[in-house]
């Protein structure tokens, strides 16, 4: 085997000829140039996050303080207040929208990873949830807006739940499909082989075998549209007043709804120092929430395949 | 020679193509004395073809499985031994283009036609894959999966026939205190082992086993060996290996295969020692493989 290749005897084909190694000079200048580049592409890209990041610590904690998550916004012109209602709007927005799409993503997901498959149905549904994702937020406004917001003449933080929703489906549904994959096919061949039905092994063993992914999958993709601004700007609008109740012109269903992209993106807008403080304190108040969220799922299932 | 296994005559590389049969037969298998075809068969398979899309990898498959013995099929890679035996429960359904068609009798029923009770059939036709697969679950509700499927009973029935389970599959002393436990934490021959606990839990007629030793080390393999042949006084065993002294050493029968078709069945010992055919002799003197 090892002999060189220039031996030969017998019969047999002709002799090789010996091998002539490369030089090895080029290979390592590639290789420090490759190395090089992807460091400094890693770099400026973590870069570009910390300065965000630090760019909003430092405007916006100032405005950080009890009254920040308790109190109405100040009249313009005015000190003091907080956003309090705008973070209560944001949740109350994100809580509903999640309680409609997820569930309803993560059947889908179910339905095309473990029913449709490679059917012409599921890969139908499939090609529309990739181009659902695809869609600029600001679409999904107009569209909401066209849909619910100008028929019942009102905005509303229910349509803007919606247009959220809209979002995270089809990213739910995905997410979900792309999970259960990653859940070996002799995990379902030994539950159906042990005389389970189906959906028995796709909730109590495929389901369970995926169930740190499929967590970690519906807080990220609530956490996505948490963030979003474009949706609510046709949808649930905004409101100096505190949410009251369902009904009526400032409930959830009937009125303009305080939320915080939207404030931000308001008061950022404004020639007082207060506004803009406060609305850096917003920033600042999603920023934490979303990587905190992130940092938070990631440490809860970093032991990750657990199945 | 004499009292010498077939298996060992294998590993000591003897010429076993030369060994007279009488000599090997002296093994621990009587399947040489009996009448293969008085024996009553569980499994009867007839004509059996088995389709991937378009492609047969089956072809008038012909094997009778036997009550309360342990037949081994053996073969090259891709020669249709999995396929084969993945009719029997019809898992093969999982994926949309494999297609089976002719007849696989058991209970009276050919398990191929509409009319079958997958539930029912799986319950009577346990099965064990190449690769351990515990649930994502404890060891108890692991071993308890298939009872609580298929069968009434109340919590310390339950406990009892898990714990039973688990002792007769020589794993009850390694786990008893760690039944509270993932089954994924245990080592992977005890894996194994657990999913043959789970399996015979539910009191099936017949376990096959995929290739279940393949993904485990020599020492779990020899308890697993063991276990087969303390396991087949009640159960009816199926076997696929591609290790032939594991054929040899665990087997009464030995189905042989070779590009989808069977081209020899019979006892072990007759197969390893005087095979009727070129090919099964060319295989298990290692000609090809």
């Amino acid at each position: 085997m090892s002999a060189p290749a220039t031996s030969h005897n017998g019969p047999g084909p002709a002799p090789l000829k010996a091998l002539r190694p490369r030089s090895h000079g080029r290979r390592k200048a590639v290789d420090a140039a490759i190395r090089v580049f992807a460091w400094v592409a890693a770099t400026a890209g973590i870069a570009v996050m910390f300065l965000i990041v630090w760019e909003v610590i430092q405007r916006g904690l100032s405005a950080i303080d009890w009254g920040f998550f308790t109190e109405l916004p100040p009249v313009v012109g005015e000190d003091g207040g907080g956003l309090g209602n705008a973070i209560l709007g944001t949740l109350v927005i994100t809580f509903v929208a999640a309680l409609i799409a997820l569930p309803m993503g993560f059947f889908g997901g179910i339905w095309l990873a473990e029913f449709g498959r490679n059917g012409k149905i599921a890969t139908g549904v499939r090609m529309v949830a990739n181009v659902n994702m695809g869609i600029p937020s600001i679409v999904v406004g107009v569209f909401i807006f066209a849909a619910l917001v100008r028929p019942l003449q009102h905005y509303s933080g229910f349509a803007g739940s919606i247009a959220l929703a809209f979002i995270m489906l089809p990213v739910m549904a995905r997410t979900t499909e792309d999970i259960l994959n990653l859940v070996p096919n002799e995990l379902r061949e030994s539950g159906l082989a042990m005389g389970a039905p189906r959906w028995r092994v796709t909730l109590g063993v495929v389901i369970r075998a995926a169930r740190s992914g499929l967590i970690t999958g519906a807080v990220l993709a609530t956490v996505r549209v948490a963030g979003e601004t474009a949706p609510l700007l046709f949808t649930a609008l905004s409101s100096p007043y505190w949410l009251q109740g369902l009904f009526g012109p400032e409930g959830f269903f009937g009125g303009p709804t305080a939320n915080l992209t939207k404030t931000v993106y308001d008061f950022s807008g404004m020639p007082y120092e207060r506004m803009q403080e406060l609305a850096w304190g917003g920033a600042l108040v999603i920023i934490v929430a979303v990587l905190g969220l992130n940092v938070l799922m990631r440490l809860i299932f970093q032991r990750g395949k657990e199945w | 020679m004499v009292g010498t296994t077939v298996s060992e005559t294998l590993d000591q590389g003897g010429e076993i193509l030369v060994a007279p049969p009488t000599e090997v037969a002296a093994g621990r298998s009587a399947a040489m004395d009996e009448d293969f075809d008085k024996l009553e068969s569980v499994i009867s398979v007839r004509g059996l073809d088995f389709f991937y899309g378009k492609e047969q990898a089956l072809f008038g498959n012909h094997l009778e499985i036997k009550k309360n013995r342990v037949t081994a099929v053996i073969g090259p890679s891709g020669c249709g031994k999995s396929t084969h035996i993945r009719t029997y429960n019809r898992i093969y359904e999982l994926y949309r283009d494999h297609k089976a068609t002719g007849e696989v009798m058991f209970g009276g029923r050919n398990v191929l036609s509409s009319g079958t009770d997958l539930l029912d059939l799986r319950r009577r036709i346990g099965m064990i894959f190449q690769k351990p697969s515990p649930f994502p679950m404890t060891v108890f509700d692991n071993v308890a999966y298939g009872l609580r499927q298929h069968y009434k009973m109340n919590k310390a029935e339950l406990a009892d026939r898990v714990e039973d389970a688990l002792k007769r599959s020589a794993l009850w002393e390694e786990v008893k205190h760690k039944l509270g436990e993932p089954g994924i934490a245990l080592s992977g021959g005890q894996q194994q082992r657990l999913c043959i606990a789970r399996c015979i839990a539910s009191e099936p007629d017949v376990v096959l086993m995929d290739e279940p030793c393949s993904a485990i080390d020599p020492v779990a393999t020899a308890k697993i060996e063991e276990l087969i042949n303390a396991l087949k006084a009640n159960y009816t065993i199926v076997i696929v290996t591609h290790n032939m002294q594991q054929a040899a050493r665990v087997s009464d029968y030995t189905a042989f295969f070779y590009e989808g078709y069977i081209v020899e069945v019979g006892p072990t010992t007759q197969i390893f020692s005087n095979p009727q055919q070129k090919q099964t002799e060319d295989y298990i003197t290692g000609r090809f493989s």
